[in-house]
């Protein structure tokens, strides 16, 4: 641990290097072609260098690697370790797979204040690496709240119509939930003099933690609420559609790729880590409120004239599976879950970069302005295709394999749970596949559309990546889950005490 | 009485510095020529508030007790000195423009801002009531004229005005507080009296001394229920005056609160700091969204700052005494930063002051909306600003004073802050502009006090380790 290795340096490296870009862009003279270049190229290393993970990760070993904790500030005791597992190590190679497909679906549509798009784009991509990253309380929240700033002015200044409302909204939910997450952690801090996870979670399994008991249900729900609304569990949901209808392209790419990912992973760790049995206790109305998402998420998209609030209200349904799956605590359900956060992140981020594509041509989202576009667009109509049937879940694509272990593993909690939520399999196919069909399929209804120009070379650069990975991951997830499988286990571990304990009494 | 030695005067010695230059400004003002005056008179400030930190510290190596122990010199003194000092050099530097622009005759303005810094100065130093109540005077007669600064408009006579009626009689207030604490302890030295109230249970009479003298100081950090002057004089006061003034005296007075408070051992502290935090912050809060003028949401905004302050003052005093001096140091390096970037886009005559005028600024002058949003971060509480460490700091050091309820309290009303500050960031860069007139080029002076105080703002956010230790240093002393 004292000699500084690669090993250790490397989430350092992958956490700051796009904010290094950043800060290299400020001194940039104006000129749009070079920063947009440069801004790949940051985004391109950053990505090759977050490949060193999945590379040297020991995939059979549970617990923390690539760590690095050093003291930063003395008082209060907060030091700077990070360190992944088998589940925020994929989170951050996702971050850094969609930040260039971010960038290069940009290339067009931001024309105006290019330099300072970037900027935020950059810093944006530092900010949630570090989420995943930080294995001690107080970074996390600082990465946290980090996320915020760039995310509310990349919707409020390169946002489409409504941009200002959207952006405020999205900043004051997501401030005002994660205040109560912040008193939870100073609580913490006030009782172990730490703000350190692993020592937390230890002392707490210790039964260290002196007013533990009494004050463990409260924890619980500031950590949750914070959760809640980022991921978004209906009834929290509300900010999601305007935030993702108004955000620019790339906005939304990150916004539903991964920073909803940060609610589910923060439930996944926190709620799951310190609190198992307060997570036990509050696991049927949870279950339910992510029943009720899936349900009427997969419902409202139905109804949607607008082809991104569509995709934003299947975002809700899907994370209501992961939401489910996390609280089956069974290993196929978090298993289920941690595959269905990748994989939407692919394909979700994938419909939201062909909605932009579309966007860029007509300036609408309104599905009823399209209509035959199989026809001048062969190739888009293609990718659509493909994406959609990732989405829905096809076998083979990877949206089935989360969804399979999510039910099988909700199935076997709660039967009766499992049933319901594999209806939503069936609503996401209607109403994609329903999009699908007016936007596609049958004549040219608008003349306009007649000459509508079929996807340029850096379109499909950005798209490639994606459709590939879909399928990689629907053919061979055990790549990808052999990694997360001792990690969950070691997430699970308390639950299996706890369900010893149960059955000694 | 034996006469002081000559150690006891470099205890004073800032005191000292300060006044001389202050005069020295007085005195060459009418000999130089009305074109010349304001630059020179402004550099000779400057020399005189660096002349000042540089006494600051030579004192670090002299601490102890002067003048018949009215006086004491240790680590708590010589870090608001350092920050007072600071401020006023800061101060100083933005006022170059504003003197220029609005065209004020600069010779009483420099003088009186460093009188007002021996009167703040003296504050975190005297150990004596007396002493204590002619310091703040000093600090506030030249605060009530600085006020009144701009002599062509009329809301700034308001100000000053409403400023010093209200003023004297919460200076009043605080005098009566100490004839009582008299009555009750038999003496007027802070350590005498903290002997006297920790030996045996306090008298009525002392509860009432207290009282009386926290209004008096509770009006000058304007907390609330006492703080209806601020939004008007603060809107009527020359915007560098109004950073100096929401910075350096509060810094002052809540040096005198923590010695009040922790080292005289004021009986009944707790409910009276709780109730009047919760109320500030709320009162604050609520008051700031609905303003449409800059200078008035800070006026309210600086209400609810006080109140996220004293909860500290409700916490033990080895969590609470460096929570509320982080909590100062890093308040005066936002606020005087946000006052400095508003005096310099009012232009003449102050006019370009409301919300409204600065919609599109992202685009008119990037670098000054980016300076002031990092401000406004910073009051809003985010990670990597000094803000969020003071709040983080405050609100911890409650929290393991085992006082949640106020810690809610202070948590939702950040939340709710974070509206209003919001809302300013949003014109600036979601807003397009009315007029497209470039904004008038950053001079060299104000420039390098936003440099200083975005340096400050963000230091203090990252690395906030060696001045909270410090701060826990010097409370360790003030305890002993």
């Amino acid at each position: 641990m004292n000699t500084p290795t690669i090993h250790s340096a490397i989430l350092t490296l992958v956490t700051f290097i796009p904010m290094a870009g950043a800060l290299f862009l400020v001194m940039f003279p104006r000129r749009d072609r070079e920063i947009r270049g440069f801004a790949l190229l940051v985004s391109l290393l950053t990505f090759v260098l977050s490949l060193h993970l999945p590379a040297y990760f020991h995939r059979n070993q549970a617990g923390f690697q690539f760590e690095l904790n050093v003291p930063w500030i003395p008082t209060p005791n907060i030091h700077y370790h990070m360190g992944v597992d088998g589940i925020s190590m994929w989170l951050v190679v996702l971050t850094t797979f969609l930040t260039p497909l971010g960038v290069l679906i940009s290339w067009k549509s931001i024309h105006d204040r290019v330099k300072e798009f970037f900027i935020l784009f950059l810093i944006l991509e530092t900010a949630l690496i570090g989420v995943f990253v930080s294995l001690d309380l107080f970074l996390f929240y600082f990465f946290w709240e980090a996320t915020l700033i760039p995310m509310a002015l990349l919707i409020g200044v390169w946002g489409h119509g409504r941009r200002v409302y959207a952006a405020v909204k999205f900043f004051l939910y997501t401030m005002i939930a994660s205040v109560f997450m912040l008193a939870a952690i100073l609580w913490l801090y006030a009782r172990t003099g730490t703000f350190d996870f692993v020592t937390i979670r230890n002392a707490i399994h210790n039964g260290q933690v002196e007013g533990f008991a009494a004050a463990a249900p409260w924890l619980f729900l500031g950590f949750f609420v914070a959760f809640a609304v980022k991921v978004p569990l209906f009834p929290f949901h509300t900010w999601l559609p305007d935030a993702h209808v108004e955000a620019p392209t790339a906005g939304s790419v990150i916004l539903a790729g991964v920073l909803l990912k940060m609610g589910t992973y923060g439930l996944l760790r926190f709620n799951l880590g310190l609190f198992p049995e307060q997570a036990r206790a509050n696991a049927s109305w949870i279950s339910i409120l992510a029943l009720i998402g899936i349900i009427y998420g997969a419902l409202v998209a139905m109804v949607q004239p607008n082809m991104k609030k569509l995709i934003a209200y299947s975002s809700i349904s899907h994370l209501g599976f992961v939401v489910m799956g996390i609280f089956s605590f069974t290993s196929a359900g978090l298993d289920g879950a941690m595959f269905i956060m990748l994989a939407h992140g692919i394909s979700t981020g994938g419909l939201f970069m062909l909605a932009g594509i579309l966007y860029e041509r007509r300036h609408t989202y309104e599905i009823s302005e399209y209509g035959g576009l199989a026809t001048p667009m062969p190739a888009y109509a293609t990718f659509f295709l493909f994406i959609t049937l990732a989405s829905v879940g096809l076998p083979l694509l990877n949206g089935f394999v989360g969804e399979f272990l999510v039910l099988s593993g909700a199935f076997s909690a709660h039967p009766v749970y499992g049933i319901l939520g594999a209806t939503g399999v069936i609503w996401s196919a209607c109403y994609l596949l329903w999009m699908y069909q007016r936007v596609f399929f049958g004549k040219v209804t608008h003349h306009e559309n007649l000459a509508i120009p079929d996807l340029t070379g850096r379109e499909k650069l950005a798209l490639w990546p994606a459709a590939v990975v879909a399928l990689v991951m629907g053919v061979a997830p055990l790549w990808w889950l052999n990694a997360i499988e001792p990690a969950v286990q070691s997430a699970l571990a308390p639950f299996s005490q706890l369900a010893s304990k149960v059955v000694g009494q | 009485m034996n006469t002081p030695q000559g150690v006891e005067y470099i205890r004073i010695l800032p005191e000292i510095v300060l006044s001389v230059f202050g005069m020295a400004i007085m005195l060459l003002d009418p000999l130089l020529d009305d074109r010349r005056a304001p630059r020179l008179l402004g550099v000779v400030a400057l020399v005189g508030s660096f002349a000042a930190l540089a006494a600051t510290l030579l004192q670090t190596q002299s601490p102890g007790l002067a003048f018949w122990g009215m006086v004491k010199v240790d680590s708590f003194s010589i870090f608001f000195h350092f920050l007072i000092t600071a401020i006023t050099a800061v101060v100083v530097l933005t006022s170059f423009e504003y003197m220029e622009v609005q065209k004020i005759h600069a010779g009483e303005y420099y003088g009186l801002v460093l009188f007002g810094a021996v009167g703040m100065c003296l504050m975190s130093s005297a150990v004596e009531l007396v002493l204590i109540f002619i310091a703040l005077e000093i600090s506030s007669i030249s605060t009530y004229i600085l006020a009144g600064f701009r002599q062509r408009a009329a809301i700034s006579s308001e100000s000053s005005l409403k400023y010093f009626l209200l003023g004297s009689f919460a200076t009043a207030f605080f005098l009566y507080g100490v004839a009582l604490m008299f009555g009750a302890t038999g003496s007027t030295s802070i350590s005498l009296i903290g002997q006297s109230l920790s030996q045996s249970p306090a008298p009525l009479l002392a509860y009432a001394g207290i009282a009386f003298m926290f209004v008096g100081l509770g009006f000058k950090v304007a907390a609330a229920p006492f703080h209806i002057w601020t939004p008007d004089v603060y809107e009527g006061a020359p915007s560098p005056v109004v950073g100096f003034m929401s910075t350096a005296p509060k810094a002052a007075v809540f040096a005198v609160l923590l010695r009040i408070l922790f080292e005289a051992h004021a009986p009944g502290r707790l409910w009276l700091i709780w109730i009047v935090a919760a109320l500030s912050m709320t009162l604050g809060n609520i008051g700031a969204l609905v303003q449409s003028n800059v200078k008035r949401l800070l006026a309210y905004s600086s209400i609810a700052h006080a109140g996220y302050l004293l909860v500290a003052f409700a916490a033990l005093p080895a969590n609470g005494i460096p929570a509320a001096m982080f909590y100062t140091a890093s308040y005066a390096a936002m606020n005087v930063g946000a006052f400095a970037v508003i005096s310099h886009f009012a232009g003449s005559g102050e006019r370009l002051v409301t919300l409204e005028d600065y919609a599109g600024l992202g685009k008119r002058s990037p670098l000054l909306a980016a300076t002031l949003t990092i401000f406004l971060l910073s009051l809003i509480g985010i990670p990597m600003t000094g803000g969020f460490f003071a709040k983080f700091y405050v609100f911890s050091a409650a929290l393991q004073a085992n006082l949640p309820g106020l810690v809610i309290v202070g948590v939702l009303n950040s939340a709710v802050a974070a509206y209003y500050y919001l809302r300013l960031i949003v014109v600036m860069y979601m807003r397009d502009a009315r007029e497209d007139a470039p904004v008038s080029r950053i001079p060299l002076a104000m420039g390098t006090a936003l440099v200083i105080t975005v340096f400050a703002t963000v230091y203090l956010g990252v690395l906030p380790g060696r001045i909270l230790e410090y701060a826990a240093q010097s409370a360790n002393e003030l305890m002993r």
